[in-house]
């Protein structure tokens, strides 16, 4: 153990050992290889069929940007420009598709190409080359993860903003009748959706003066012991404020897994599909429903 | 007594301003029993819109008024709980399951109308 962390010592105090001066000639030396380099990448990344959803040009003219970023990077050590770069870029890339695989192999296709041509500079002097390639890989490499997390979170700020705007949109509570009320739920239930459906159904029930509610989950692919407390306790609280829930579209494996679970649903009353809980609901409210031709009269109360 | 219990027709009226202790909950069950009897009314009508909470022992005691009245031949209904106070109750399991509600004072008439 100490002899390990004796060890450990040296080796992370040579990182500013990098010599200083190498690392100048090789800036230079990309840059003045500029366009042969960037042209050389741009080819390998159409060969690999990456970023197939950009056109030549486009891939081009990001191809010259990273570029100039990334020696930037190289000279200056610091990555801040870099990586806002990254994110700017990942943001106009992200809504065109582009998977993370792809953008990752894009940096270490760089990388590649700009190892290969310093070794065809440094060939004569192998240990030259080795003491360059010191000073090169490990920057090259903390660009590589640099631009690799930039996407990724970048990736992941849209997804959390995705999810907030469709658990804004998801949960309409609408009027189809007076005193009746339907709430179509589609996609998963999580608890934290669960809470907020509630608020809205009993702010509905007191906006709307509402009697009967349909809750429809024809949408809701399964349900878990916490989600099926939740509308439990929904359809209890709606009851606290007059109005009379009815569950619609329960499917077979719901309603398995309601069972199995053995959620206490004494007081929900439940119909098959979300017609025939706006039947159940006109019933309670006396409504009738009447074909004006008098065929196939569908309410007799 | 924060509470005026007064009758309509065939109905009591009970309408709660402010927050009860448990003594003013006894009272107020104890009250309504009594104007029940001497005026042999046929429904309870009890306005809690205005309280914030409502805790087991206050359901408990709805609960009892509702059973005892049901008994001497008279509905009960519970009108006016707010939303965040059905969320609370329901989180507690407090459902007042042998009571009547109803959305507000003339929900509640409605109901009994019926």
């Amino acid at each position: 153990m100490e002899e390990q962390d004796g060890r450990a010592g040296p080796a992370v105090a040579q990182g500013p050992d990098i010599d200083a001066e190498l690392l100048r000639e090789l800036v230079a030396h990309l840059r003045h290889h500029r366009t042969r380099l960037r042209e050389e990448w741009a080819r390998r990344i159409t060969d690999a069929q990456l970023l197939s959803v950009m056109t030549a040009g486009e891939i081009f003219s990001e191809v010259t940007a990273v570029y100039d970023n990334y020696v930037d990077a190289l000279e200056t050590g610091s990555i801040e420009a870099l990586e806002a770069y990254a994110r700017s870029l990942s943001e106009r890339i992200i809504p065109r598709g582009v998977e993370t695989h792809e953008v990752l192999g894009v940096v270490l296709l760089l990388r590649d190409v700009l190892a290969r041509s310093l070794f065809e500079k440094y060939v004569e002097d192998s240990d030259l080359l080795n003491r360059v390639l010191d000073a090169y890989e490990p920057a090259a490499n903390r660009i590589a993860v640099t631009v690799g997390v930039s996407f990724v979170q970048e990736r992941e700020r849209v997804i959390r903003q995705q999810q907030l705007a469709i658990r804004e949109l998801s949960t309409p509570v609408l009027k189809v009748r007076e005193q009746l009320l339907i709430l179509p739920i589609i996609g998963a239930l999580d608890t934290a959706r669960a809470r907020q459906l509630t608020e809205q159904l009993l702010r509905g029930i007191r906006d709307n003066r509402a009697k009967v509610v349909v809750i429809d989950i024809t949408g809701v692919p399964a349900i878990d012991v916490e989600v099926a407390n939740h509308l439990v306790q929904a359809v209890r609280a709606s009851r606290l404020m007059g109005a009379h829930v009815i569950i619609s579209g329960l499917s077979a494996e719901i309603a398995q897994t309601l069972v199995n679970l053995r959620v206490d649903l004494s007081m929900m009353q439940s119909v098959g599909d979300l017609q025939g809980g706006i039947e159940e609901g006109e019933r309670q409210l006396s409504y009738a429903v009447t074909r004006i031709d008098g065929v196939g009269a569908e309410g007799e109360g | 007594m924060p509470v005026s219990i007064l009758k309509q027709r065939h109905y009591l009226i009970a309408s709660v301003q402010s927050a009860l202790t448990d003594t003013e909950v006894l009272e107020l069950r104890d009250a309504l029993l009594a104007e029940l009897a001497k005026h042999r009314s046929r429904g309870i009508i009890i306005d809690v819109a205005a309280l914030d909470v409502i805790d087991s022992f206050v359901s408990r005691s709805l609960t009892t008024v509702a059973r005892t009245g049901t008994l001497r031949g008279a509905r009960t209904v519970i009108v006016g709980i707010q939303p965040e106070v059905a969320v609370a109750m329901s989180h507690f399991g407090l459902g007042l399951e042998a009571v009547d509600t109803a959305l507000d004072l003339e929900a509640g008439i409605e109901l009994l109308d019926r």
